[in-house]
């Protein structure tokens, strides 16, 4: 096993695509946790009749596969004339495909905190801003912080379908030298143990919050 | 002073409050006593701003609580109310919990907040328990927080809404003594409970309310020992 024709250049080839999947996610986290905040804020606020357009769209981005998505979203793109590369389209589809996801974590997280610890709040005098920024942001997040880490975990996985609109991430990386060096299991092992690395931080740092922030001194 | 005239409220069909006309005068006592759904508890949120009223008006030193000209988050800092249920901010400890309103509302800085809710809290007896959270506090503790929270404010009027019923009856002399407390320094409090005794100990007058009306007030001794309305005397046999 370990007679291997795995050179350091295919290393540095697999960490370049570790690289692009580290990127794709953190862009669509990022944007599609922006804008899951914003929608289920909104949702929130608004209750689910006003936002039920909204909603059923955020419905559809959370059915539909990934995969269809995205060759359907570069299509859409090529059609509109939108001139954007593989890079762009991922991210959009992605961090739609997040928001998705992340404005139900936030709505849910939200209407948990007890409407009784927020009428204690406004009846000091606090303000609506002022009750969400002190009382429903700190209690939401520490509700969300579990769903939203496996949120992000699952999309640095799925953002391996990427791979389909050309971009070499990690996975699409390490089919090619699979098929150069014929030695699936090992590269499969090595570019596994990757996702981990990647992970596992990101984990690890829930985990640390969620000690940090459990409500017991 | 607050002036209450010819209050409705209703709750989709149901009338809660069906004209309800109540004076309170600086420095007094009142207690409200009566069955549960007799409309006490939505009297204290309508005083408060937290429900809006159907019909007539509630004046609190001359503001209409209910004009839509009224700053109610400014007209709350004058008007503290304690709940039942304690509602801590858990994620806050104890002193953070009393510090927050007045640095957040009034804009004080750290330390000034810091000393009002030091201060706050040993009124109440909670001066060991400043830096835990609500969690590790008791019922009776966490309501004595709440209070001092409220008090932070330097409200004018005191609303306590049945702040005992679902303590411990253990816990319940605690919070009943940091009320007699209050009251005996010259607070300004409208009490709805169920502690007979202590509602005859402190007010100044007891109003009974009945199926969304005040059927009776009076002075507690007039009106624990000598009813005059058939209701109030059935509630007062029913609850001894």
């Amino acid at each position: 096993m370990f007679d291997t024709a795995l050179t350091l250049n295919d290393l540095l080839f697999l960490a370049q695509g570790a690289g692009m999947t580290l990127a794709v996610t953190a862009v669509s986290v990022t944007v599609g946790t922006i804008l899951g905040i914003l929608f289920g804020v909104l949702r929130f606020q608004f209750g689910p009749i006003w936002f039920a357009p909204l909603t059923f769209l955020l419905d559809i981005f959370r059915s539909v596969p990934l995969l269809i998505q995205l060759v359907l979203g570069n299509a859409l793109q090529s059609i509109l004339k939108l001139g954007w590369g593989p890079f762009t389209t991922s991210c959009a589809v992605l961090s739609l495909y997040t928001a998705a996801y992340c404005t139900e974590i936030v709505r849910g997280s939200m209407e948990s905190v007890p409407m009784t610890t927020r009428r204690a709040a406004r009846s000091l005098g606090m303000t609506w801003g002022q009750d969400m920024r002190e009382i429903v942001a700190p209690l939401s997040l520490r509700i969300a912080l579990p769903s939203w880490i496996g949120l992000t975990l699952g999309v640095m996985k799925d953002s391996a379908l990427v791979l389909w609109l050309g971009l070499i991430e990690l996975l699409r990386a390490s089919q090619i030298l699979v098929t150069r060096l014929q030695e699936p299991l090992f590269i499969l092992l090595i570019c596994g143990a990757i996702y981990f690395l990647l992970s596992f931080p990101i984990a690890r740092l829930g985990g640390h919050l969620e000690k940090r922030w459990s409500p017991h001194d | 002073m607050i002036e209450i005239r010819n209050v409705r409220k209703s709750f989709g069909p149901l009338e809660v409050l069906k004209g309800i006309d109540l004076t309170v005068d600086k420095g007094e006592v009142v207690s409200i006593i009566g069955g549960s759904g007799s409309g006490k508890s939505t009297l204290l949120t309508c005083i408060n701003g937290l429900e809006p009223i159907n019909a007539g008006s509630i004046r609190i030193d001359g503001i209409e609580v209910h004009a839509k000209s009224t700053n109610l988050d400014k007209l709350r800092r004058k008007v503290g109310i304690v709940f039942q249920q304690w509602n801590a901010f858990p994620h806050l400890t104890v002193i953070e919990n009393v510090m927050l309103a007045p640095r957040k509302v009034l804009g004080l800085s750290r330390r000034e907040a810091e000393e009002i809710a030091v201060r706050q809290l040993g009124h109440v007896g909670l001066a060991d328990k400043l830096k835990v959270y609500p969690s590790r506090l008791s019922g009776g503790q966490q309501q004595r927080m709440a209070i001092a929270r409220a008090l932070a404010m330097s409200p004018e009027y005191m609303l306590f809404d049945e702040v005992t019923s679902a303590l411990d009856p253990m816990l319940v002399g605690e919070v009943l003594d940091t009320l007699r407390m209050l009251a005996s320094e010259g607070m300004t409090m409208i009490c709805v409970t169920h502690e007979m005794k202590f509602a005859r100990e402190v007010s100044d007058r007891v109003a009974f309310f009945h199926q969304g009306v005040m059927a009776e007030i009076a002075p507690p001794a007039e009106l624990f020992d000598a009813p005059k309305r058939p209701e109030t005397q059935k509630f007062l046999a029913a609850t001894h």
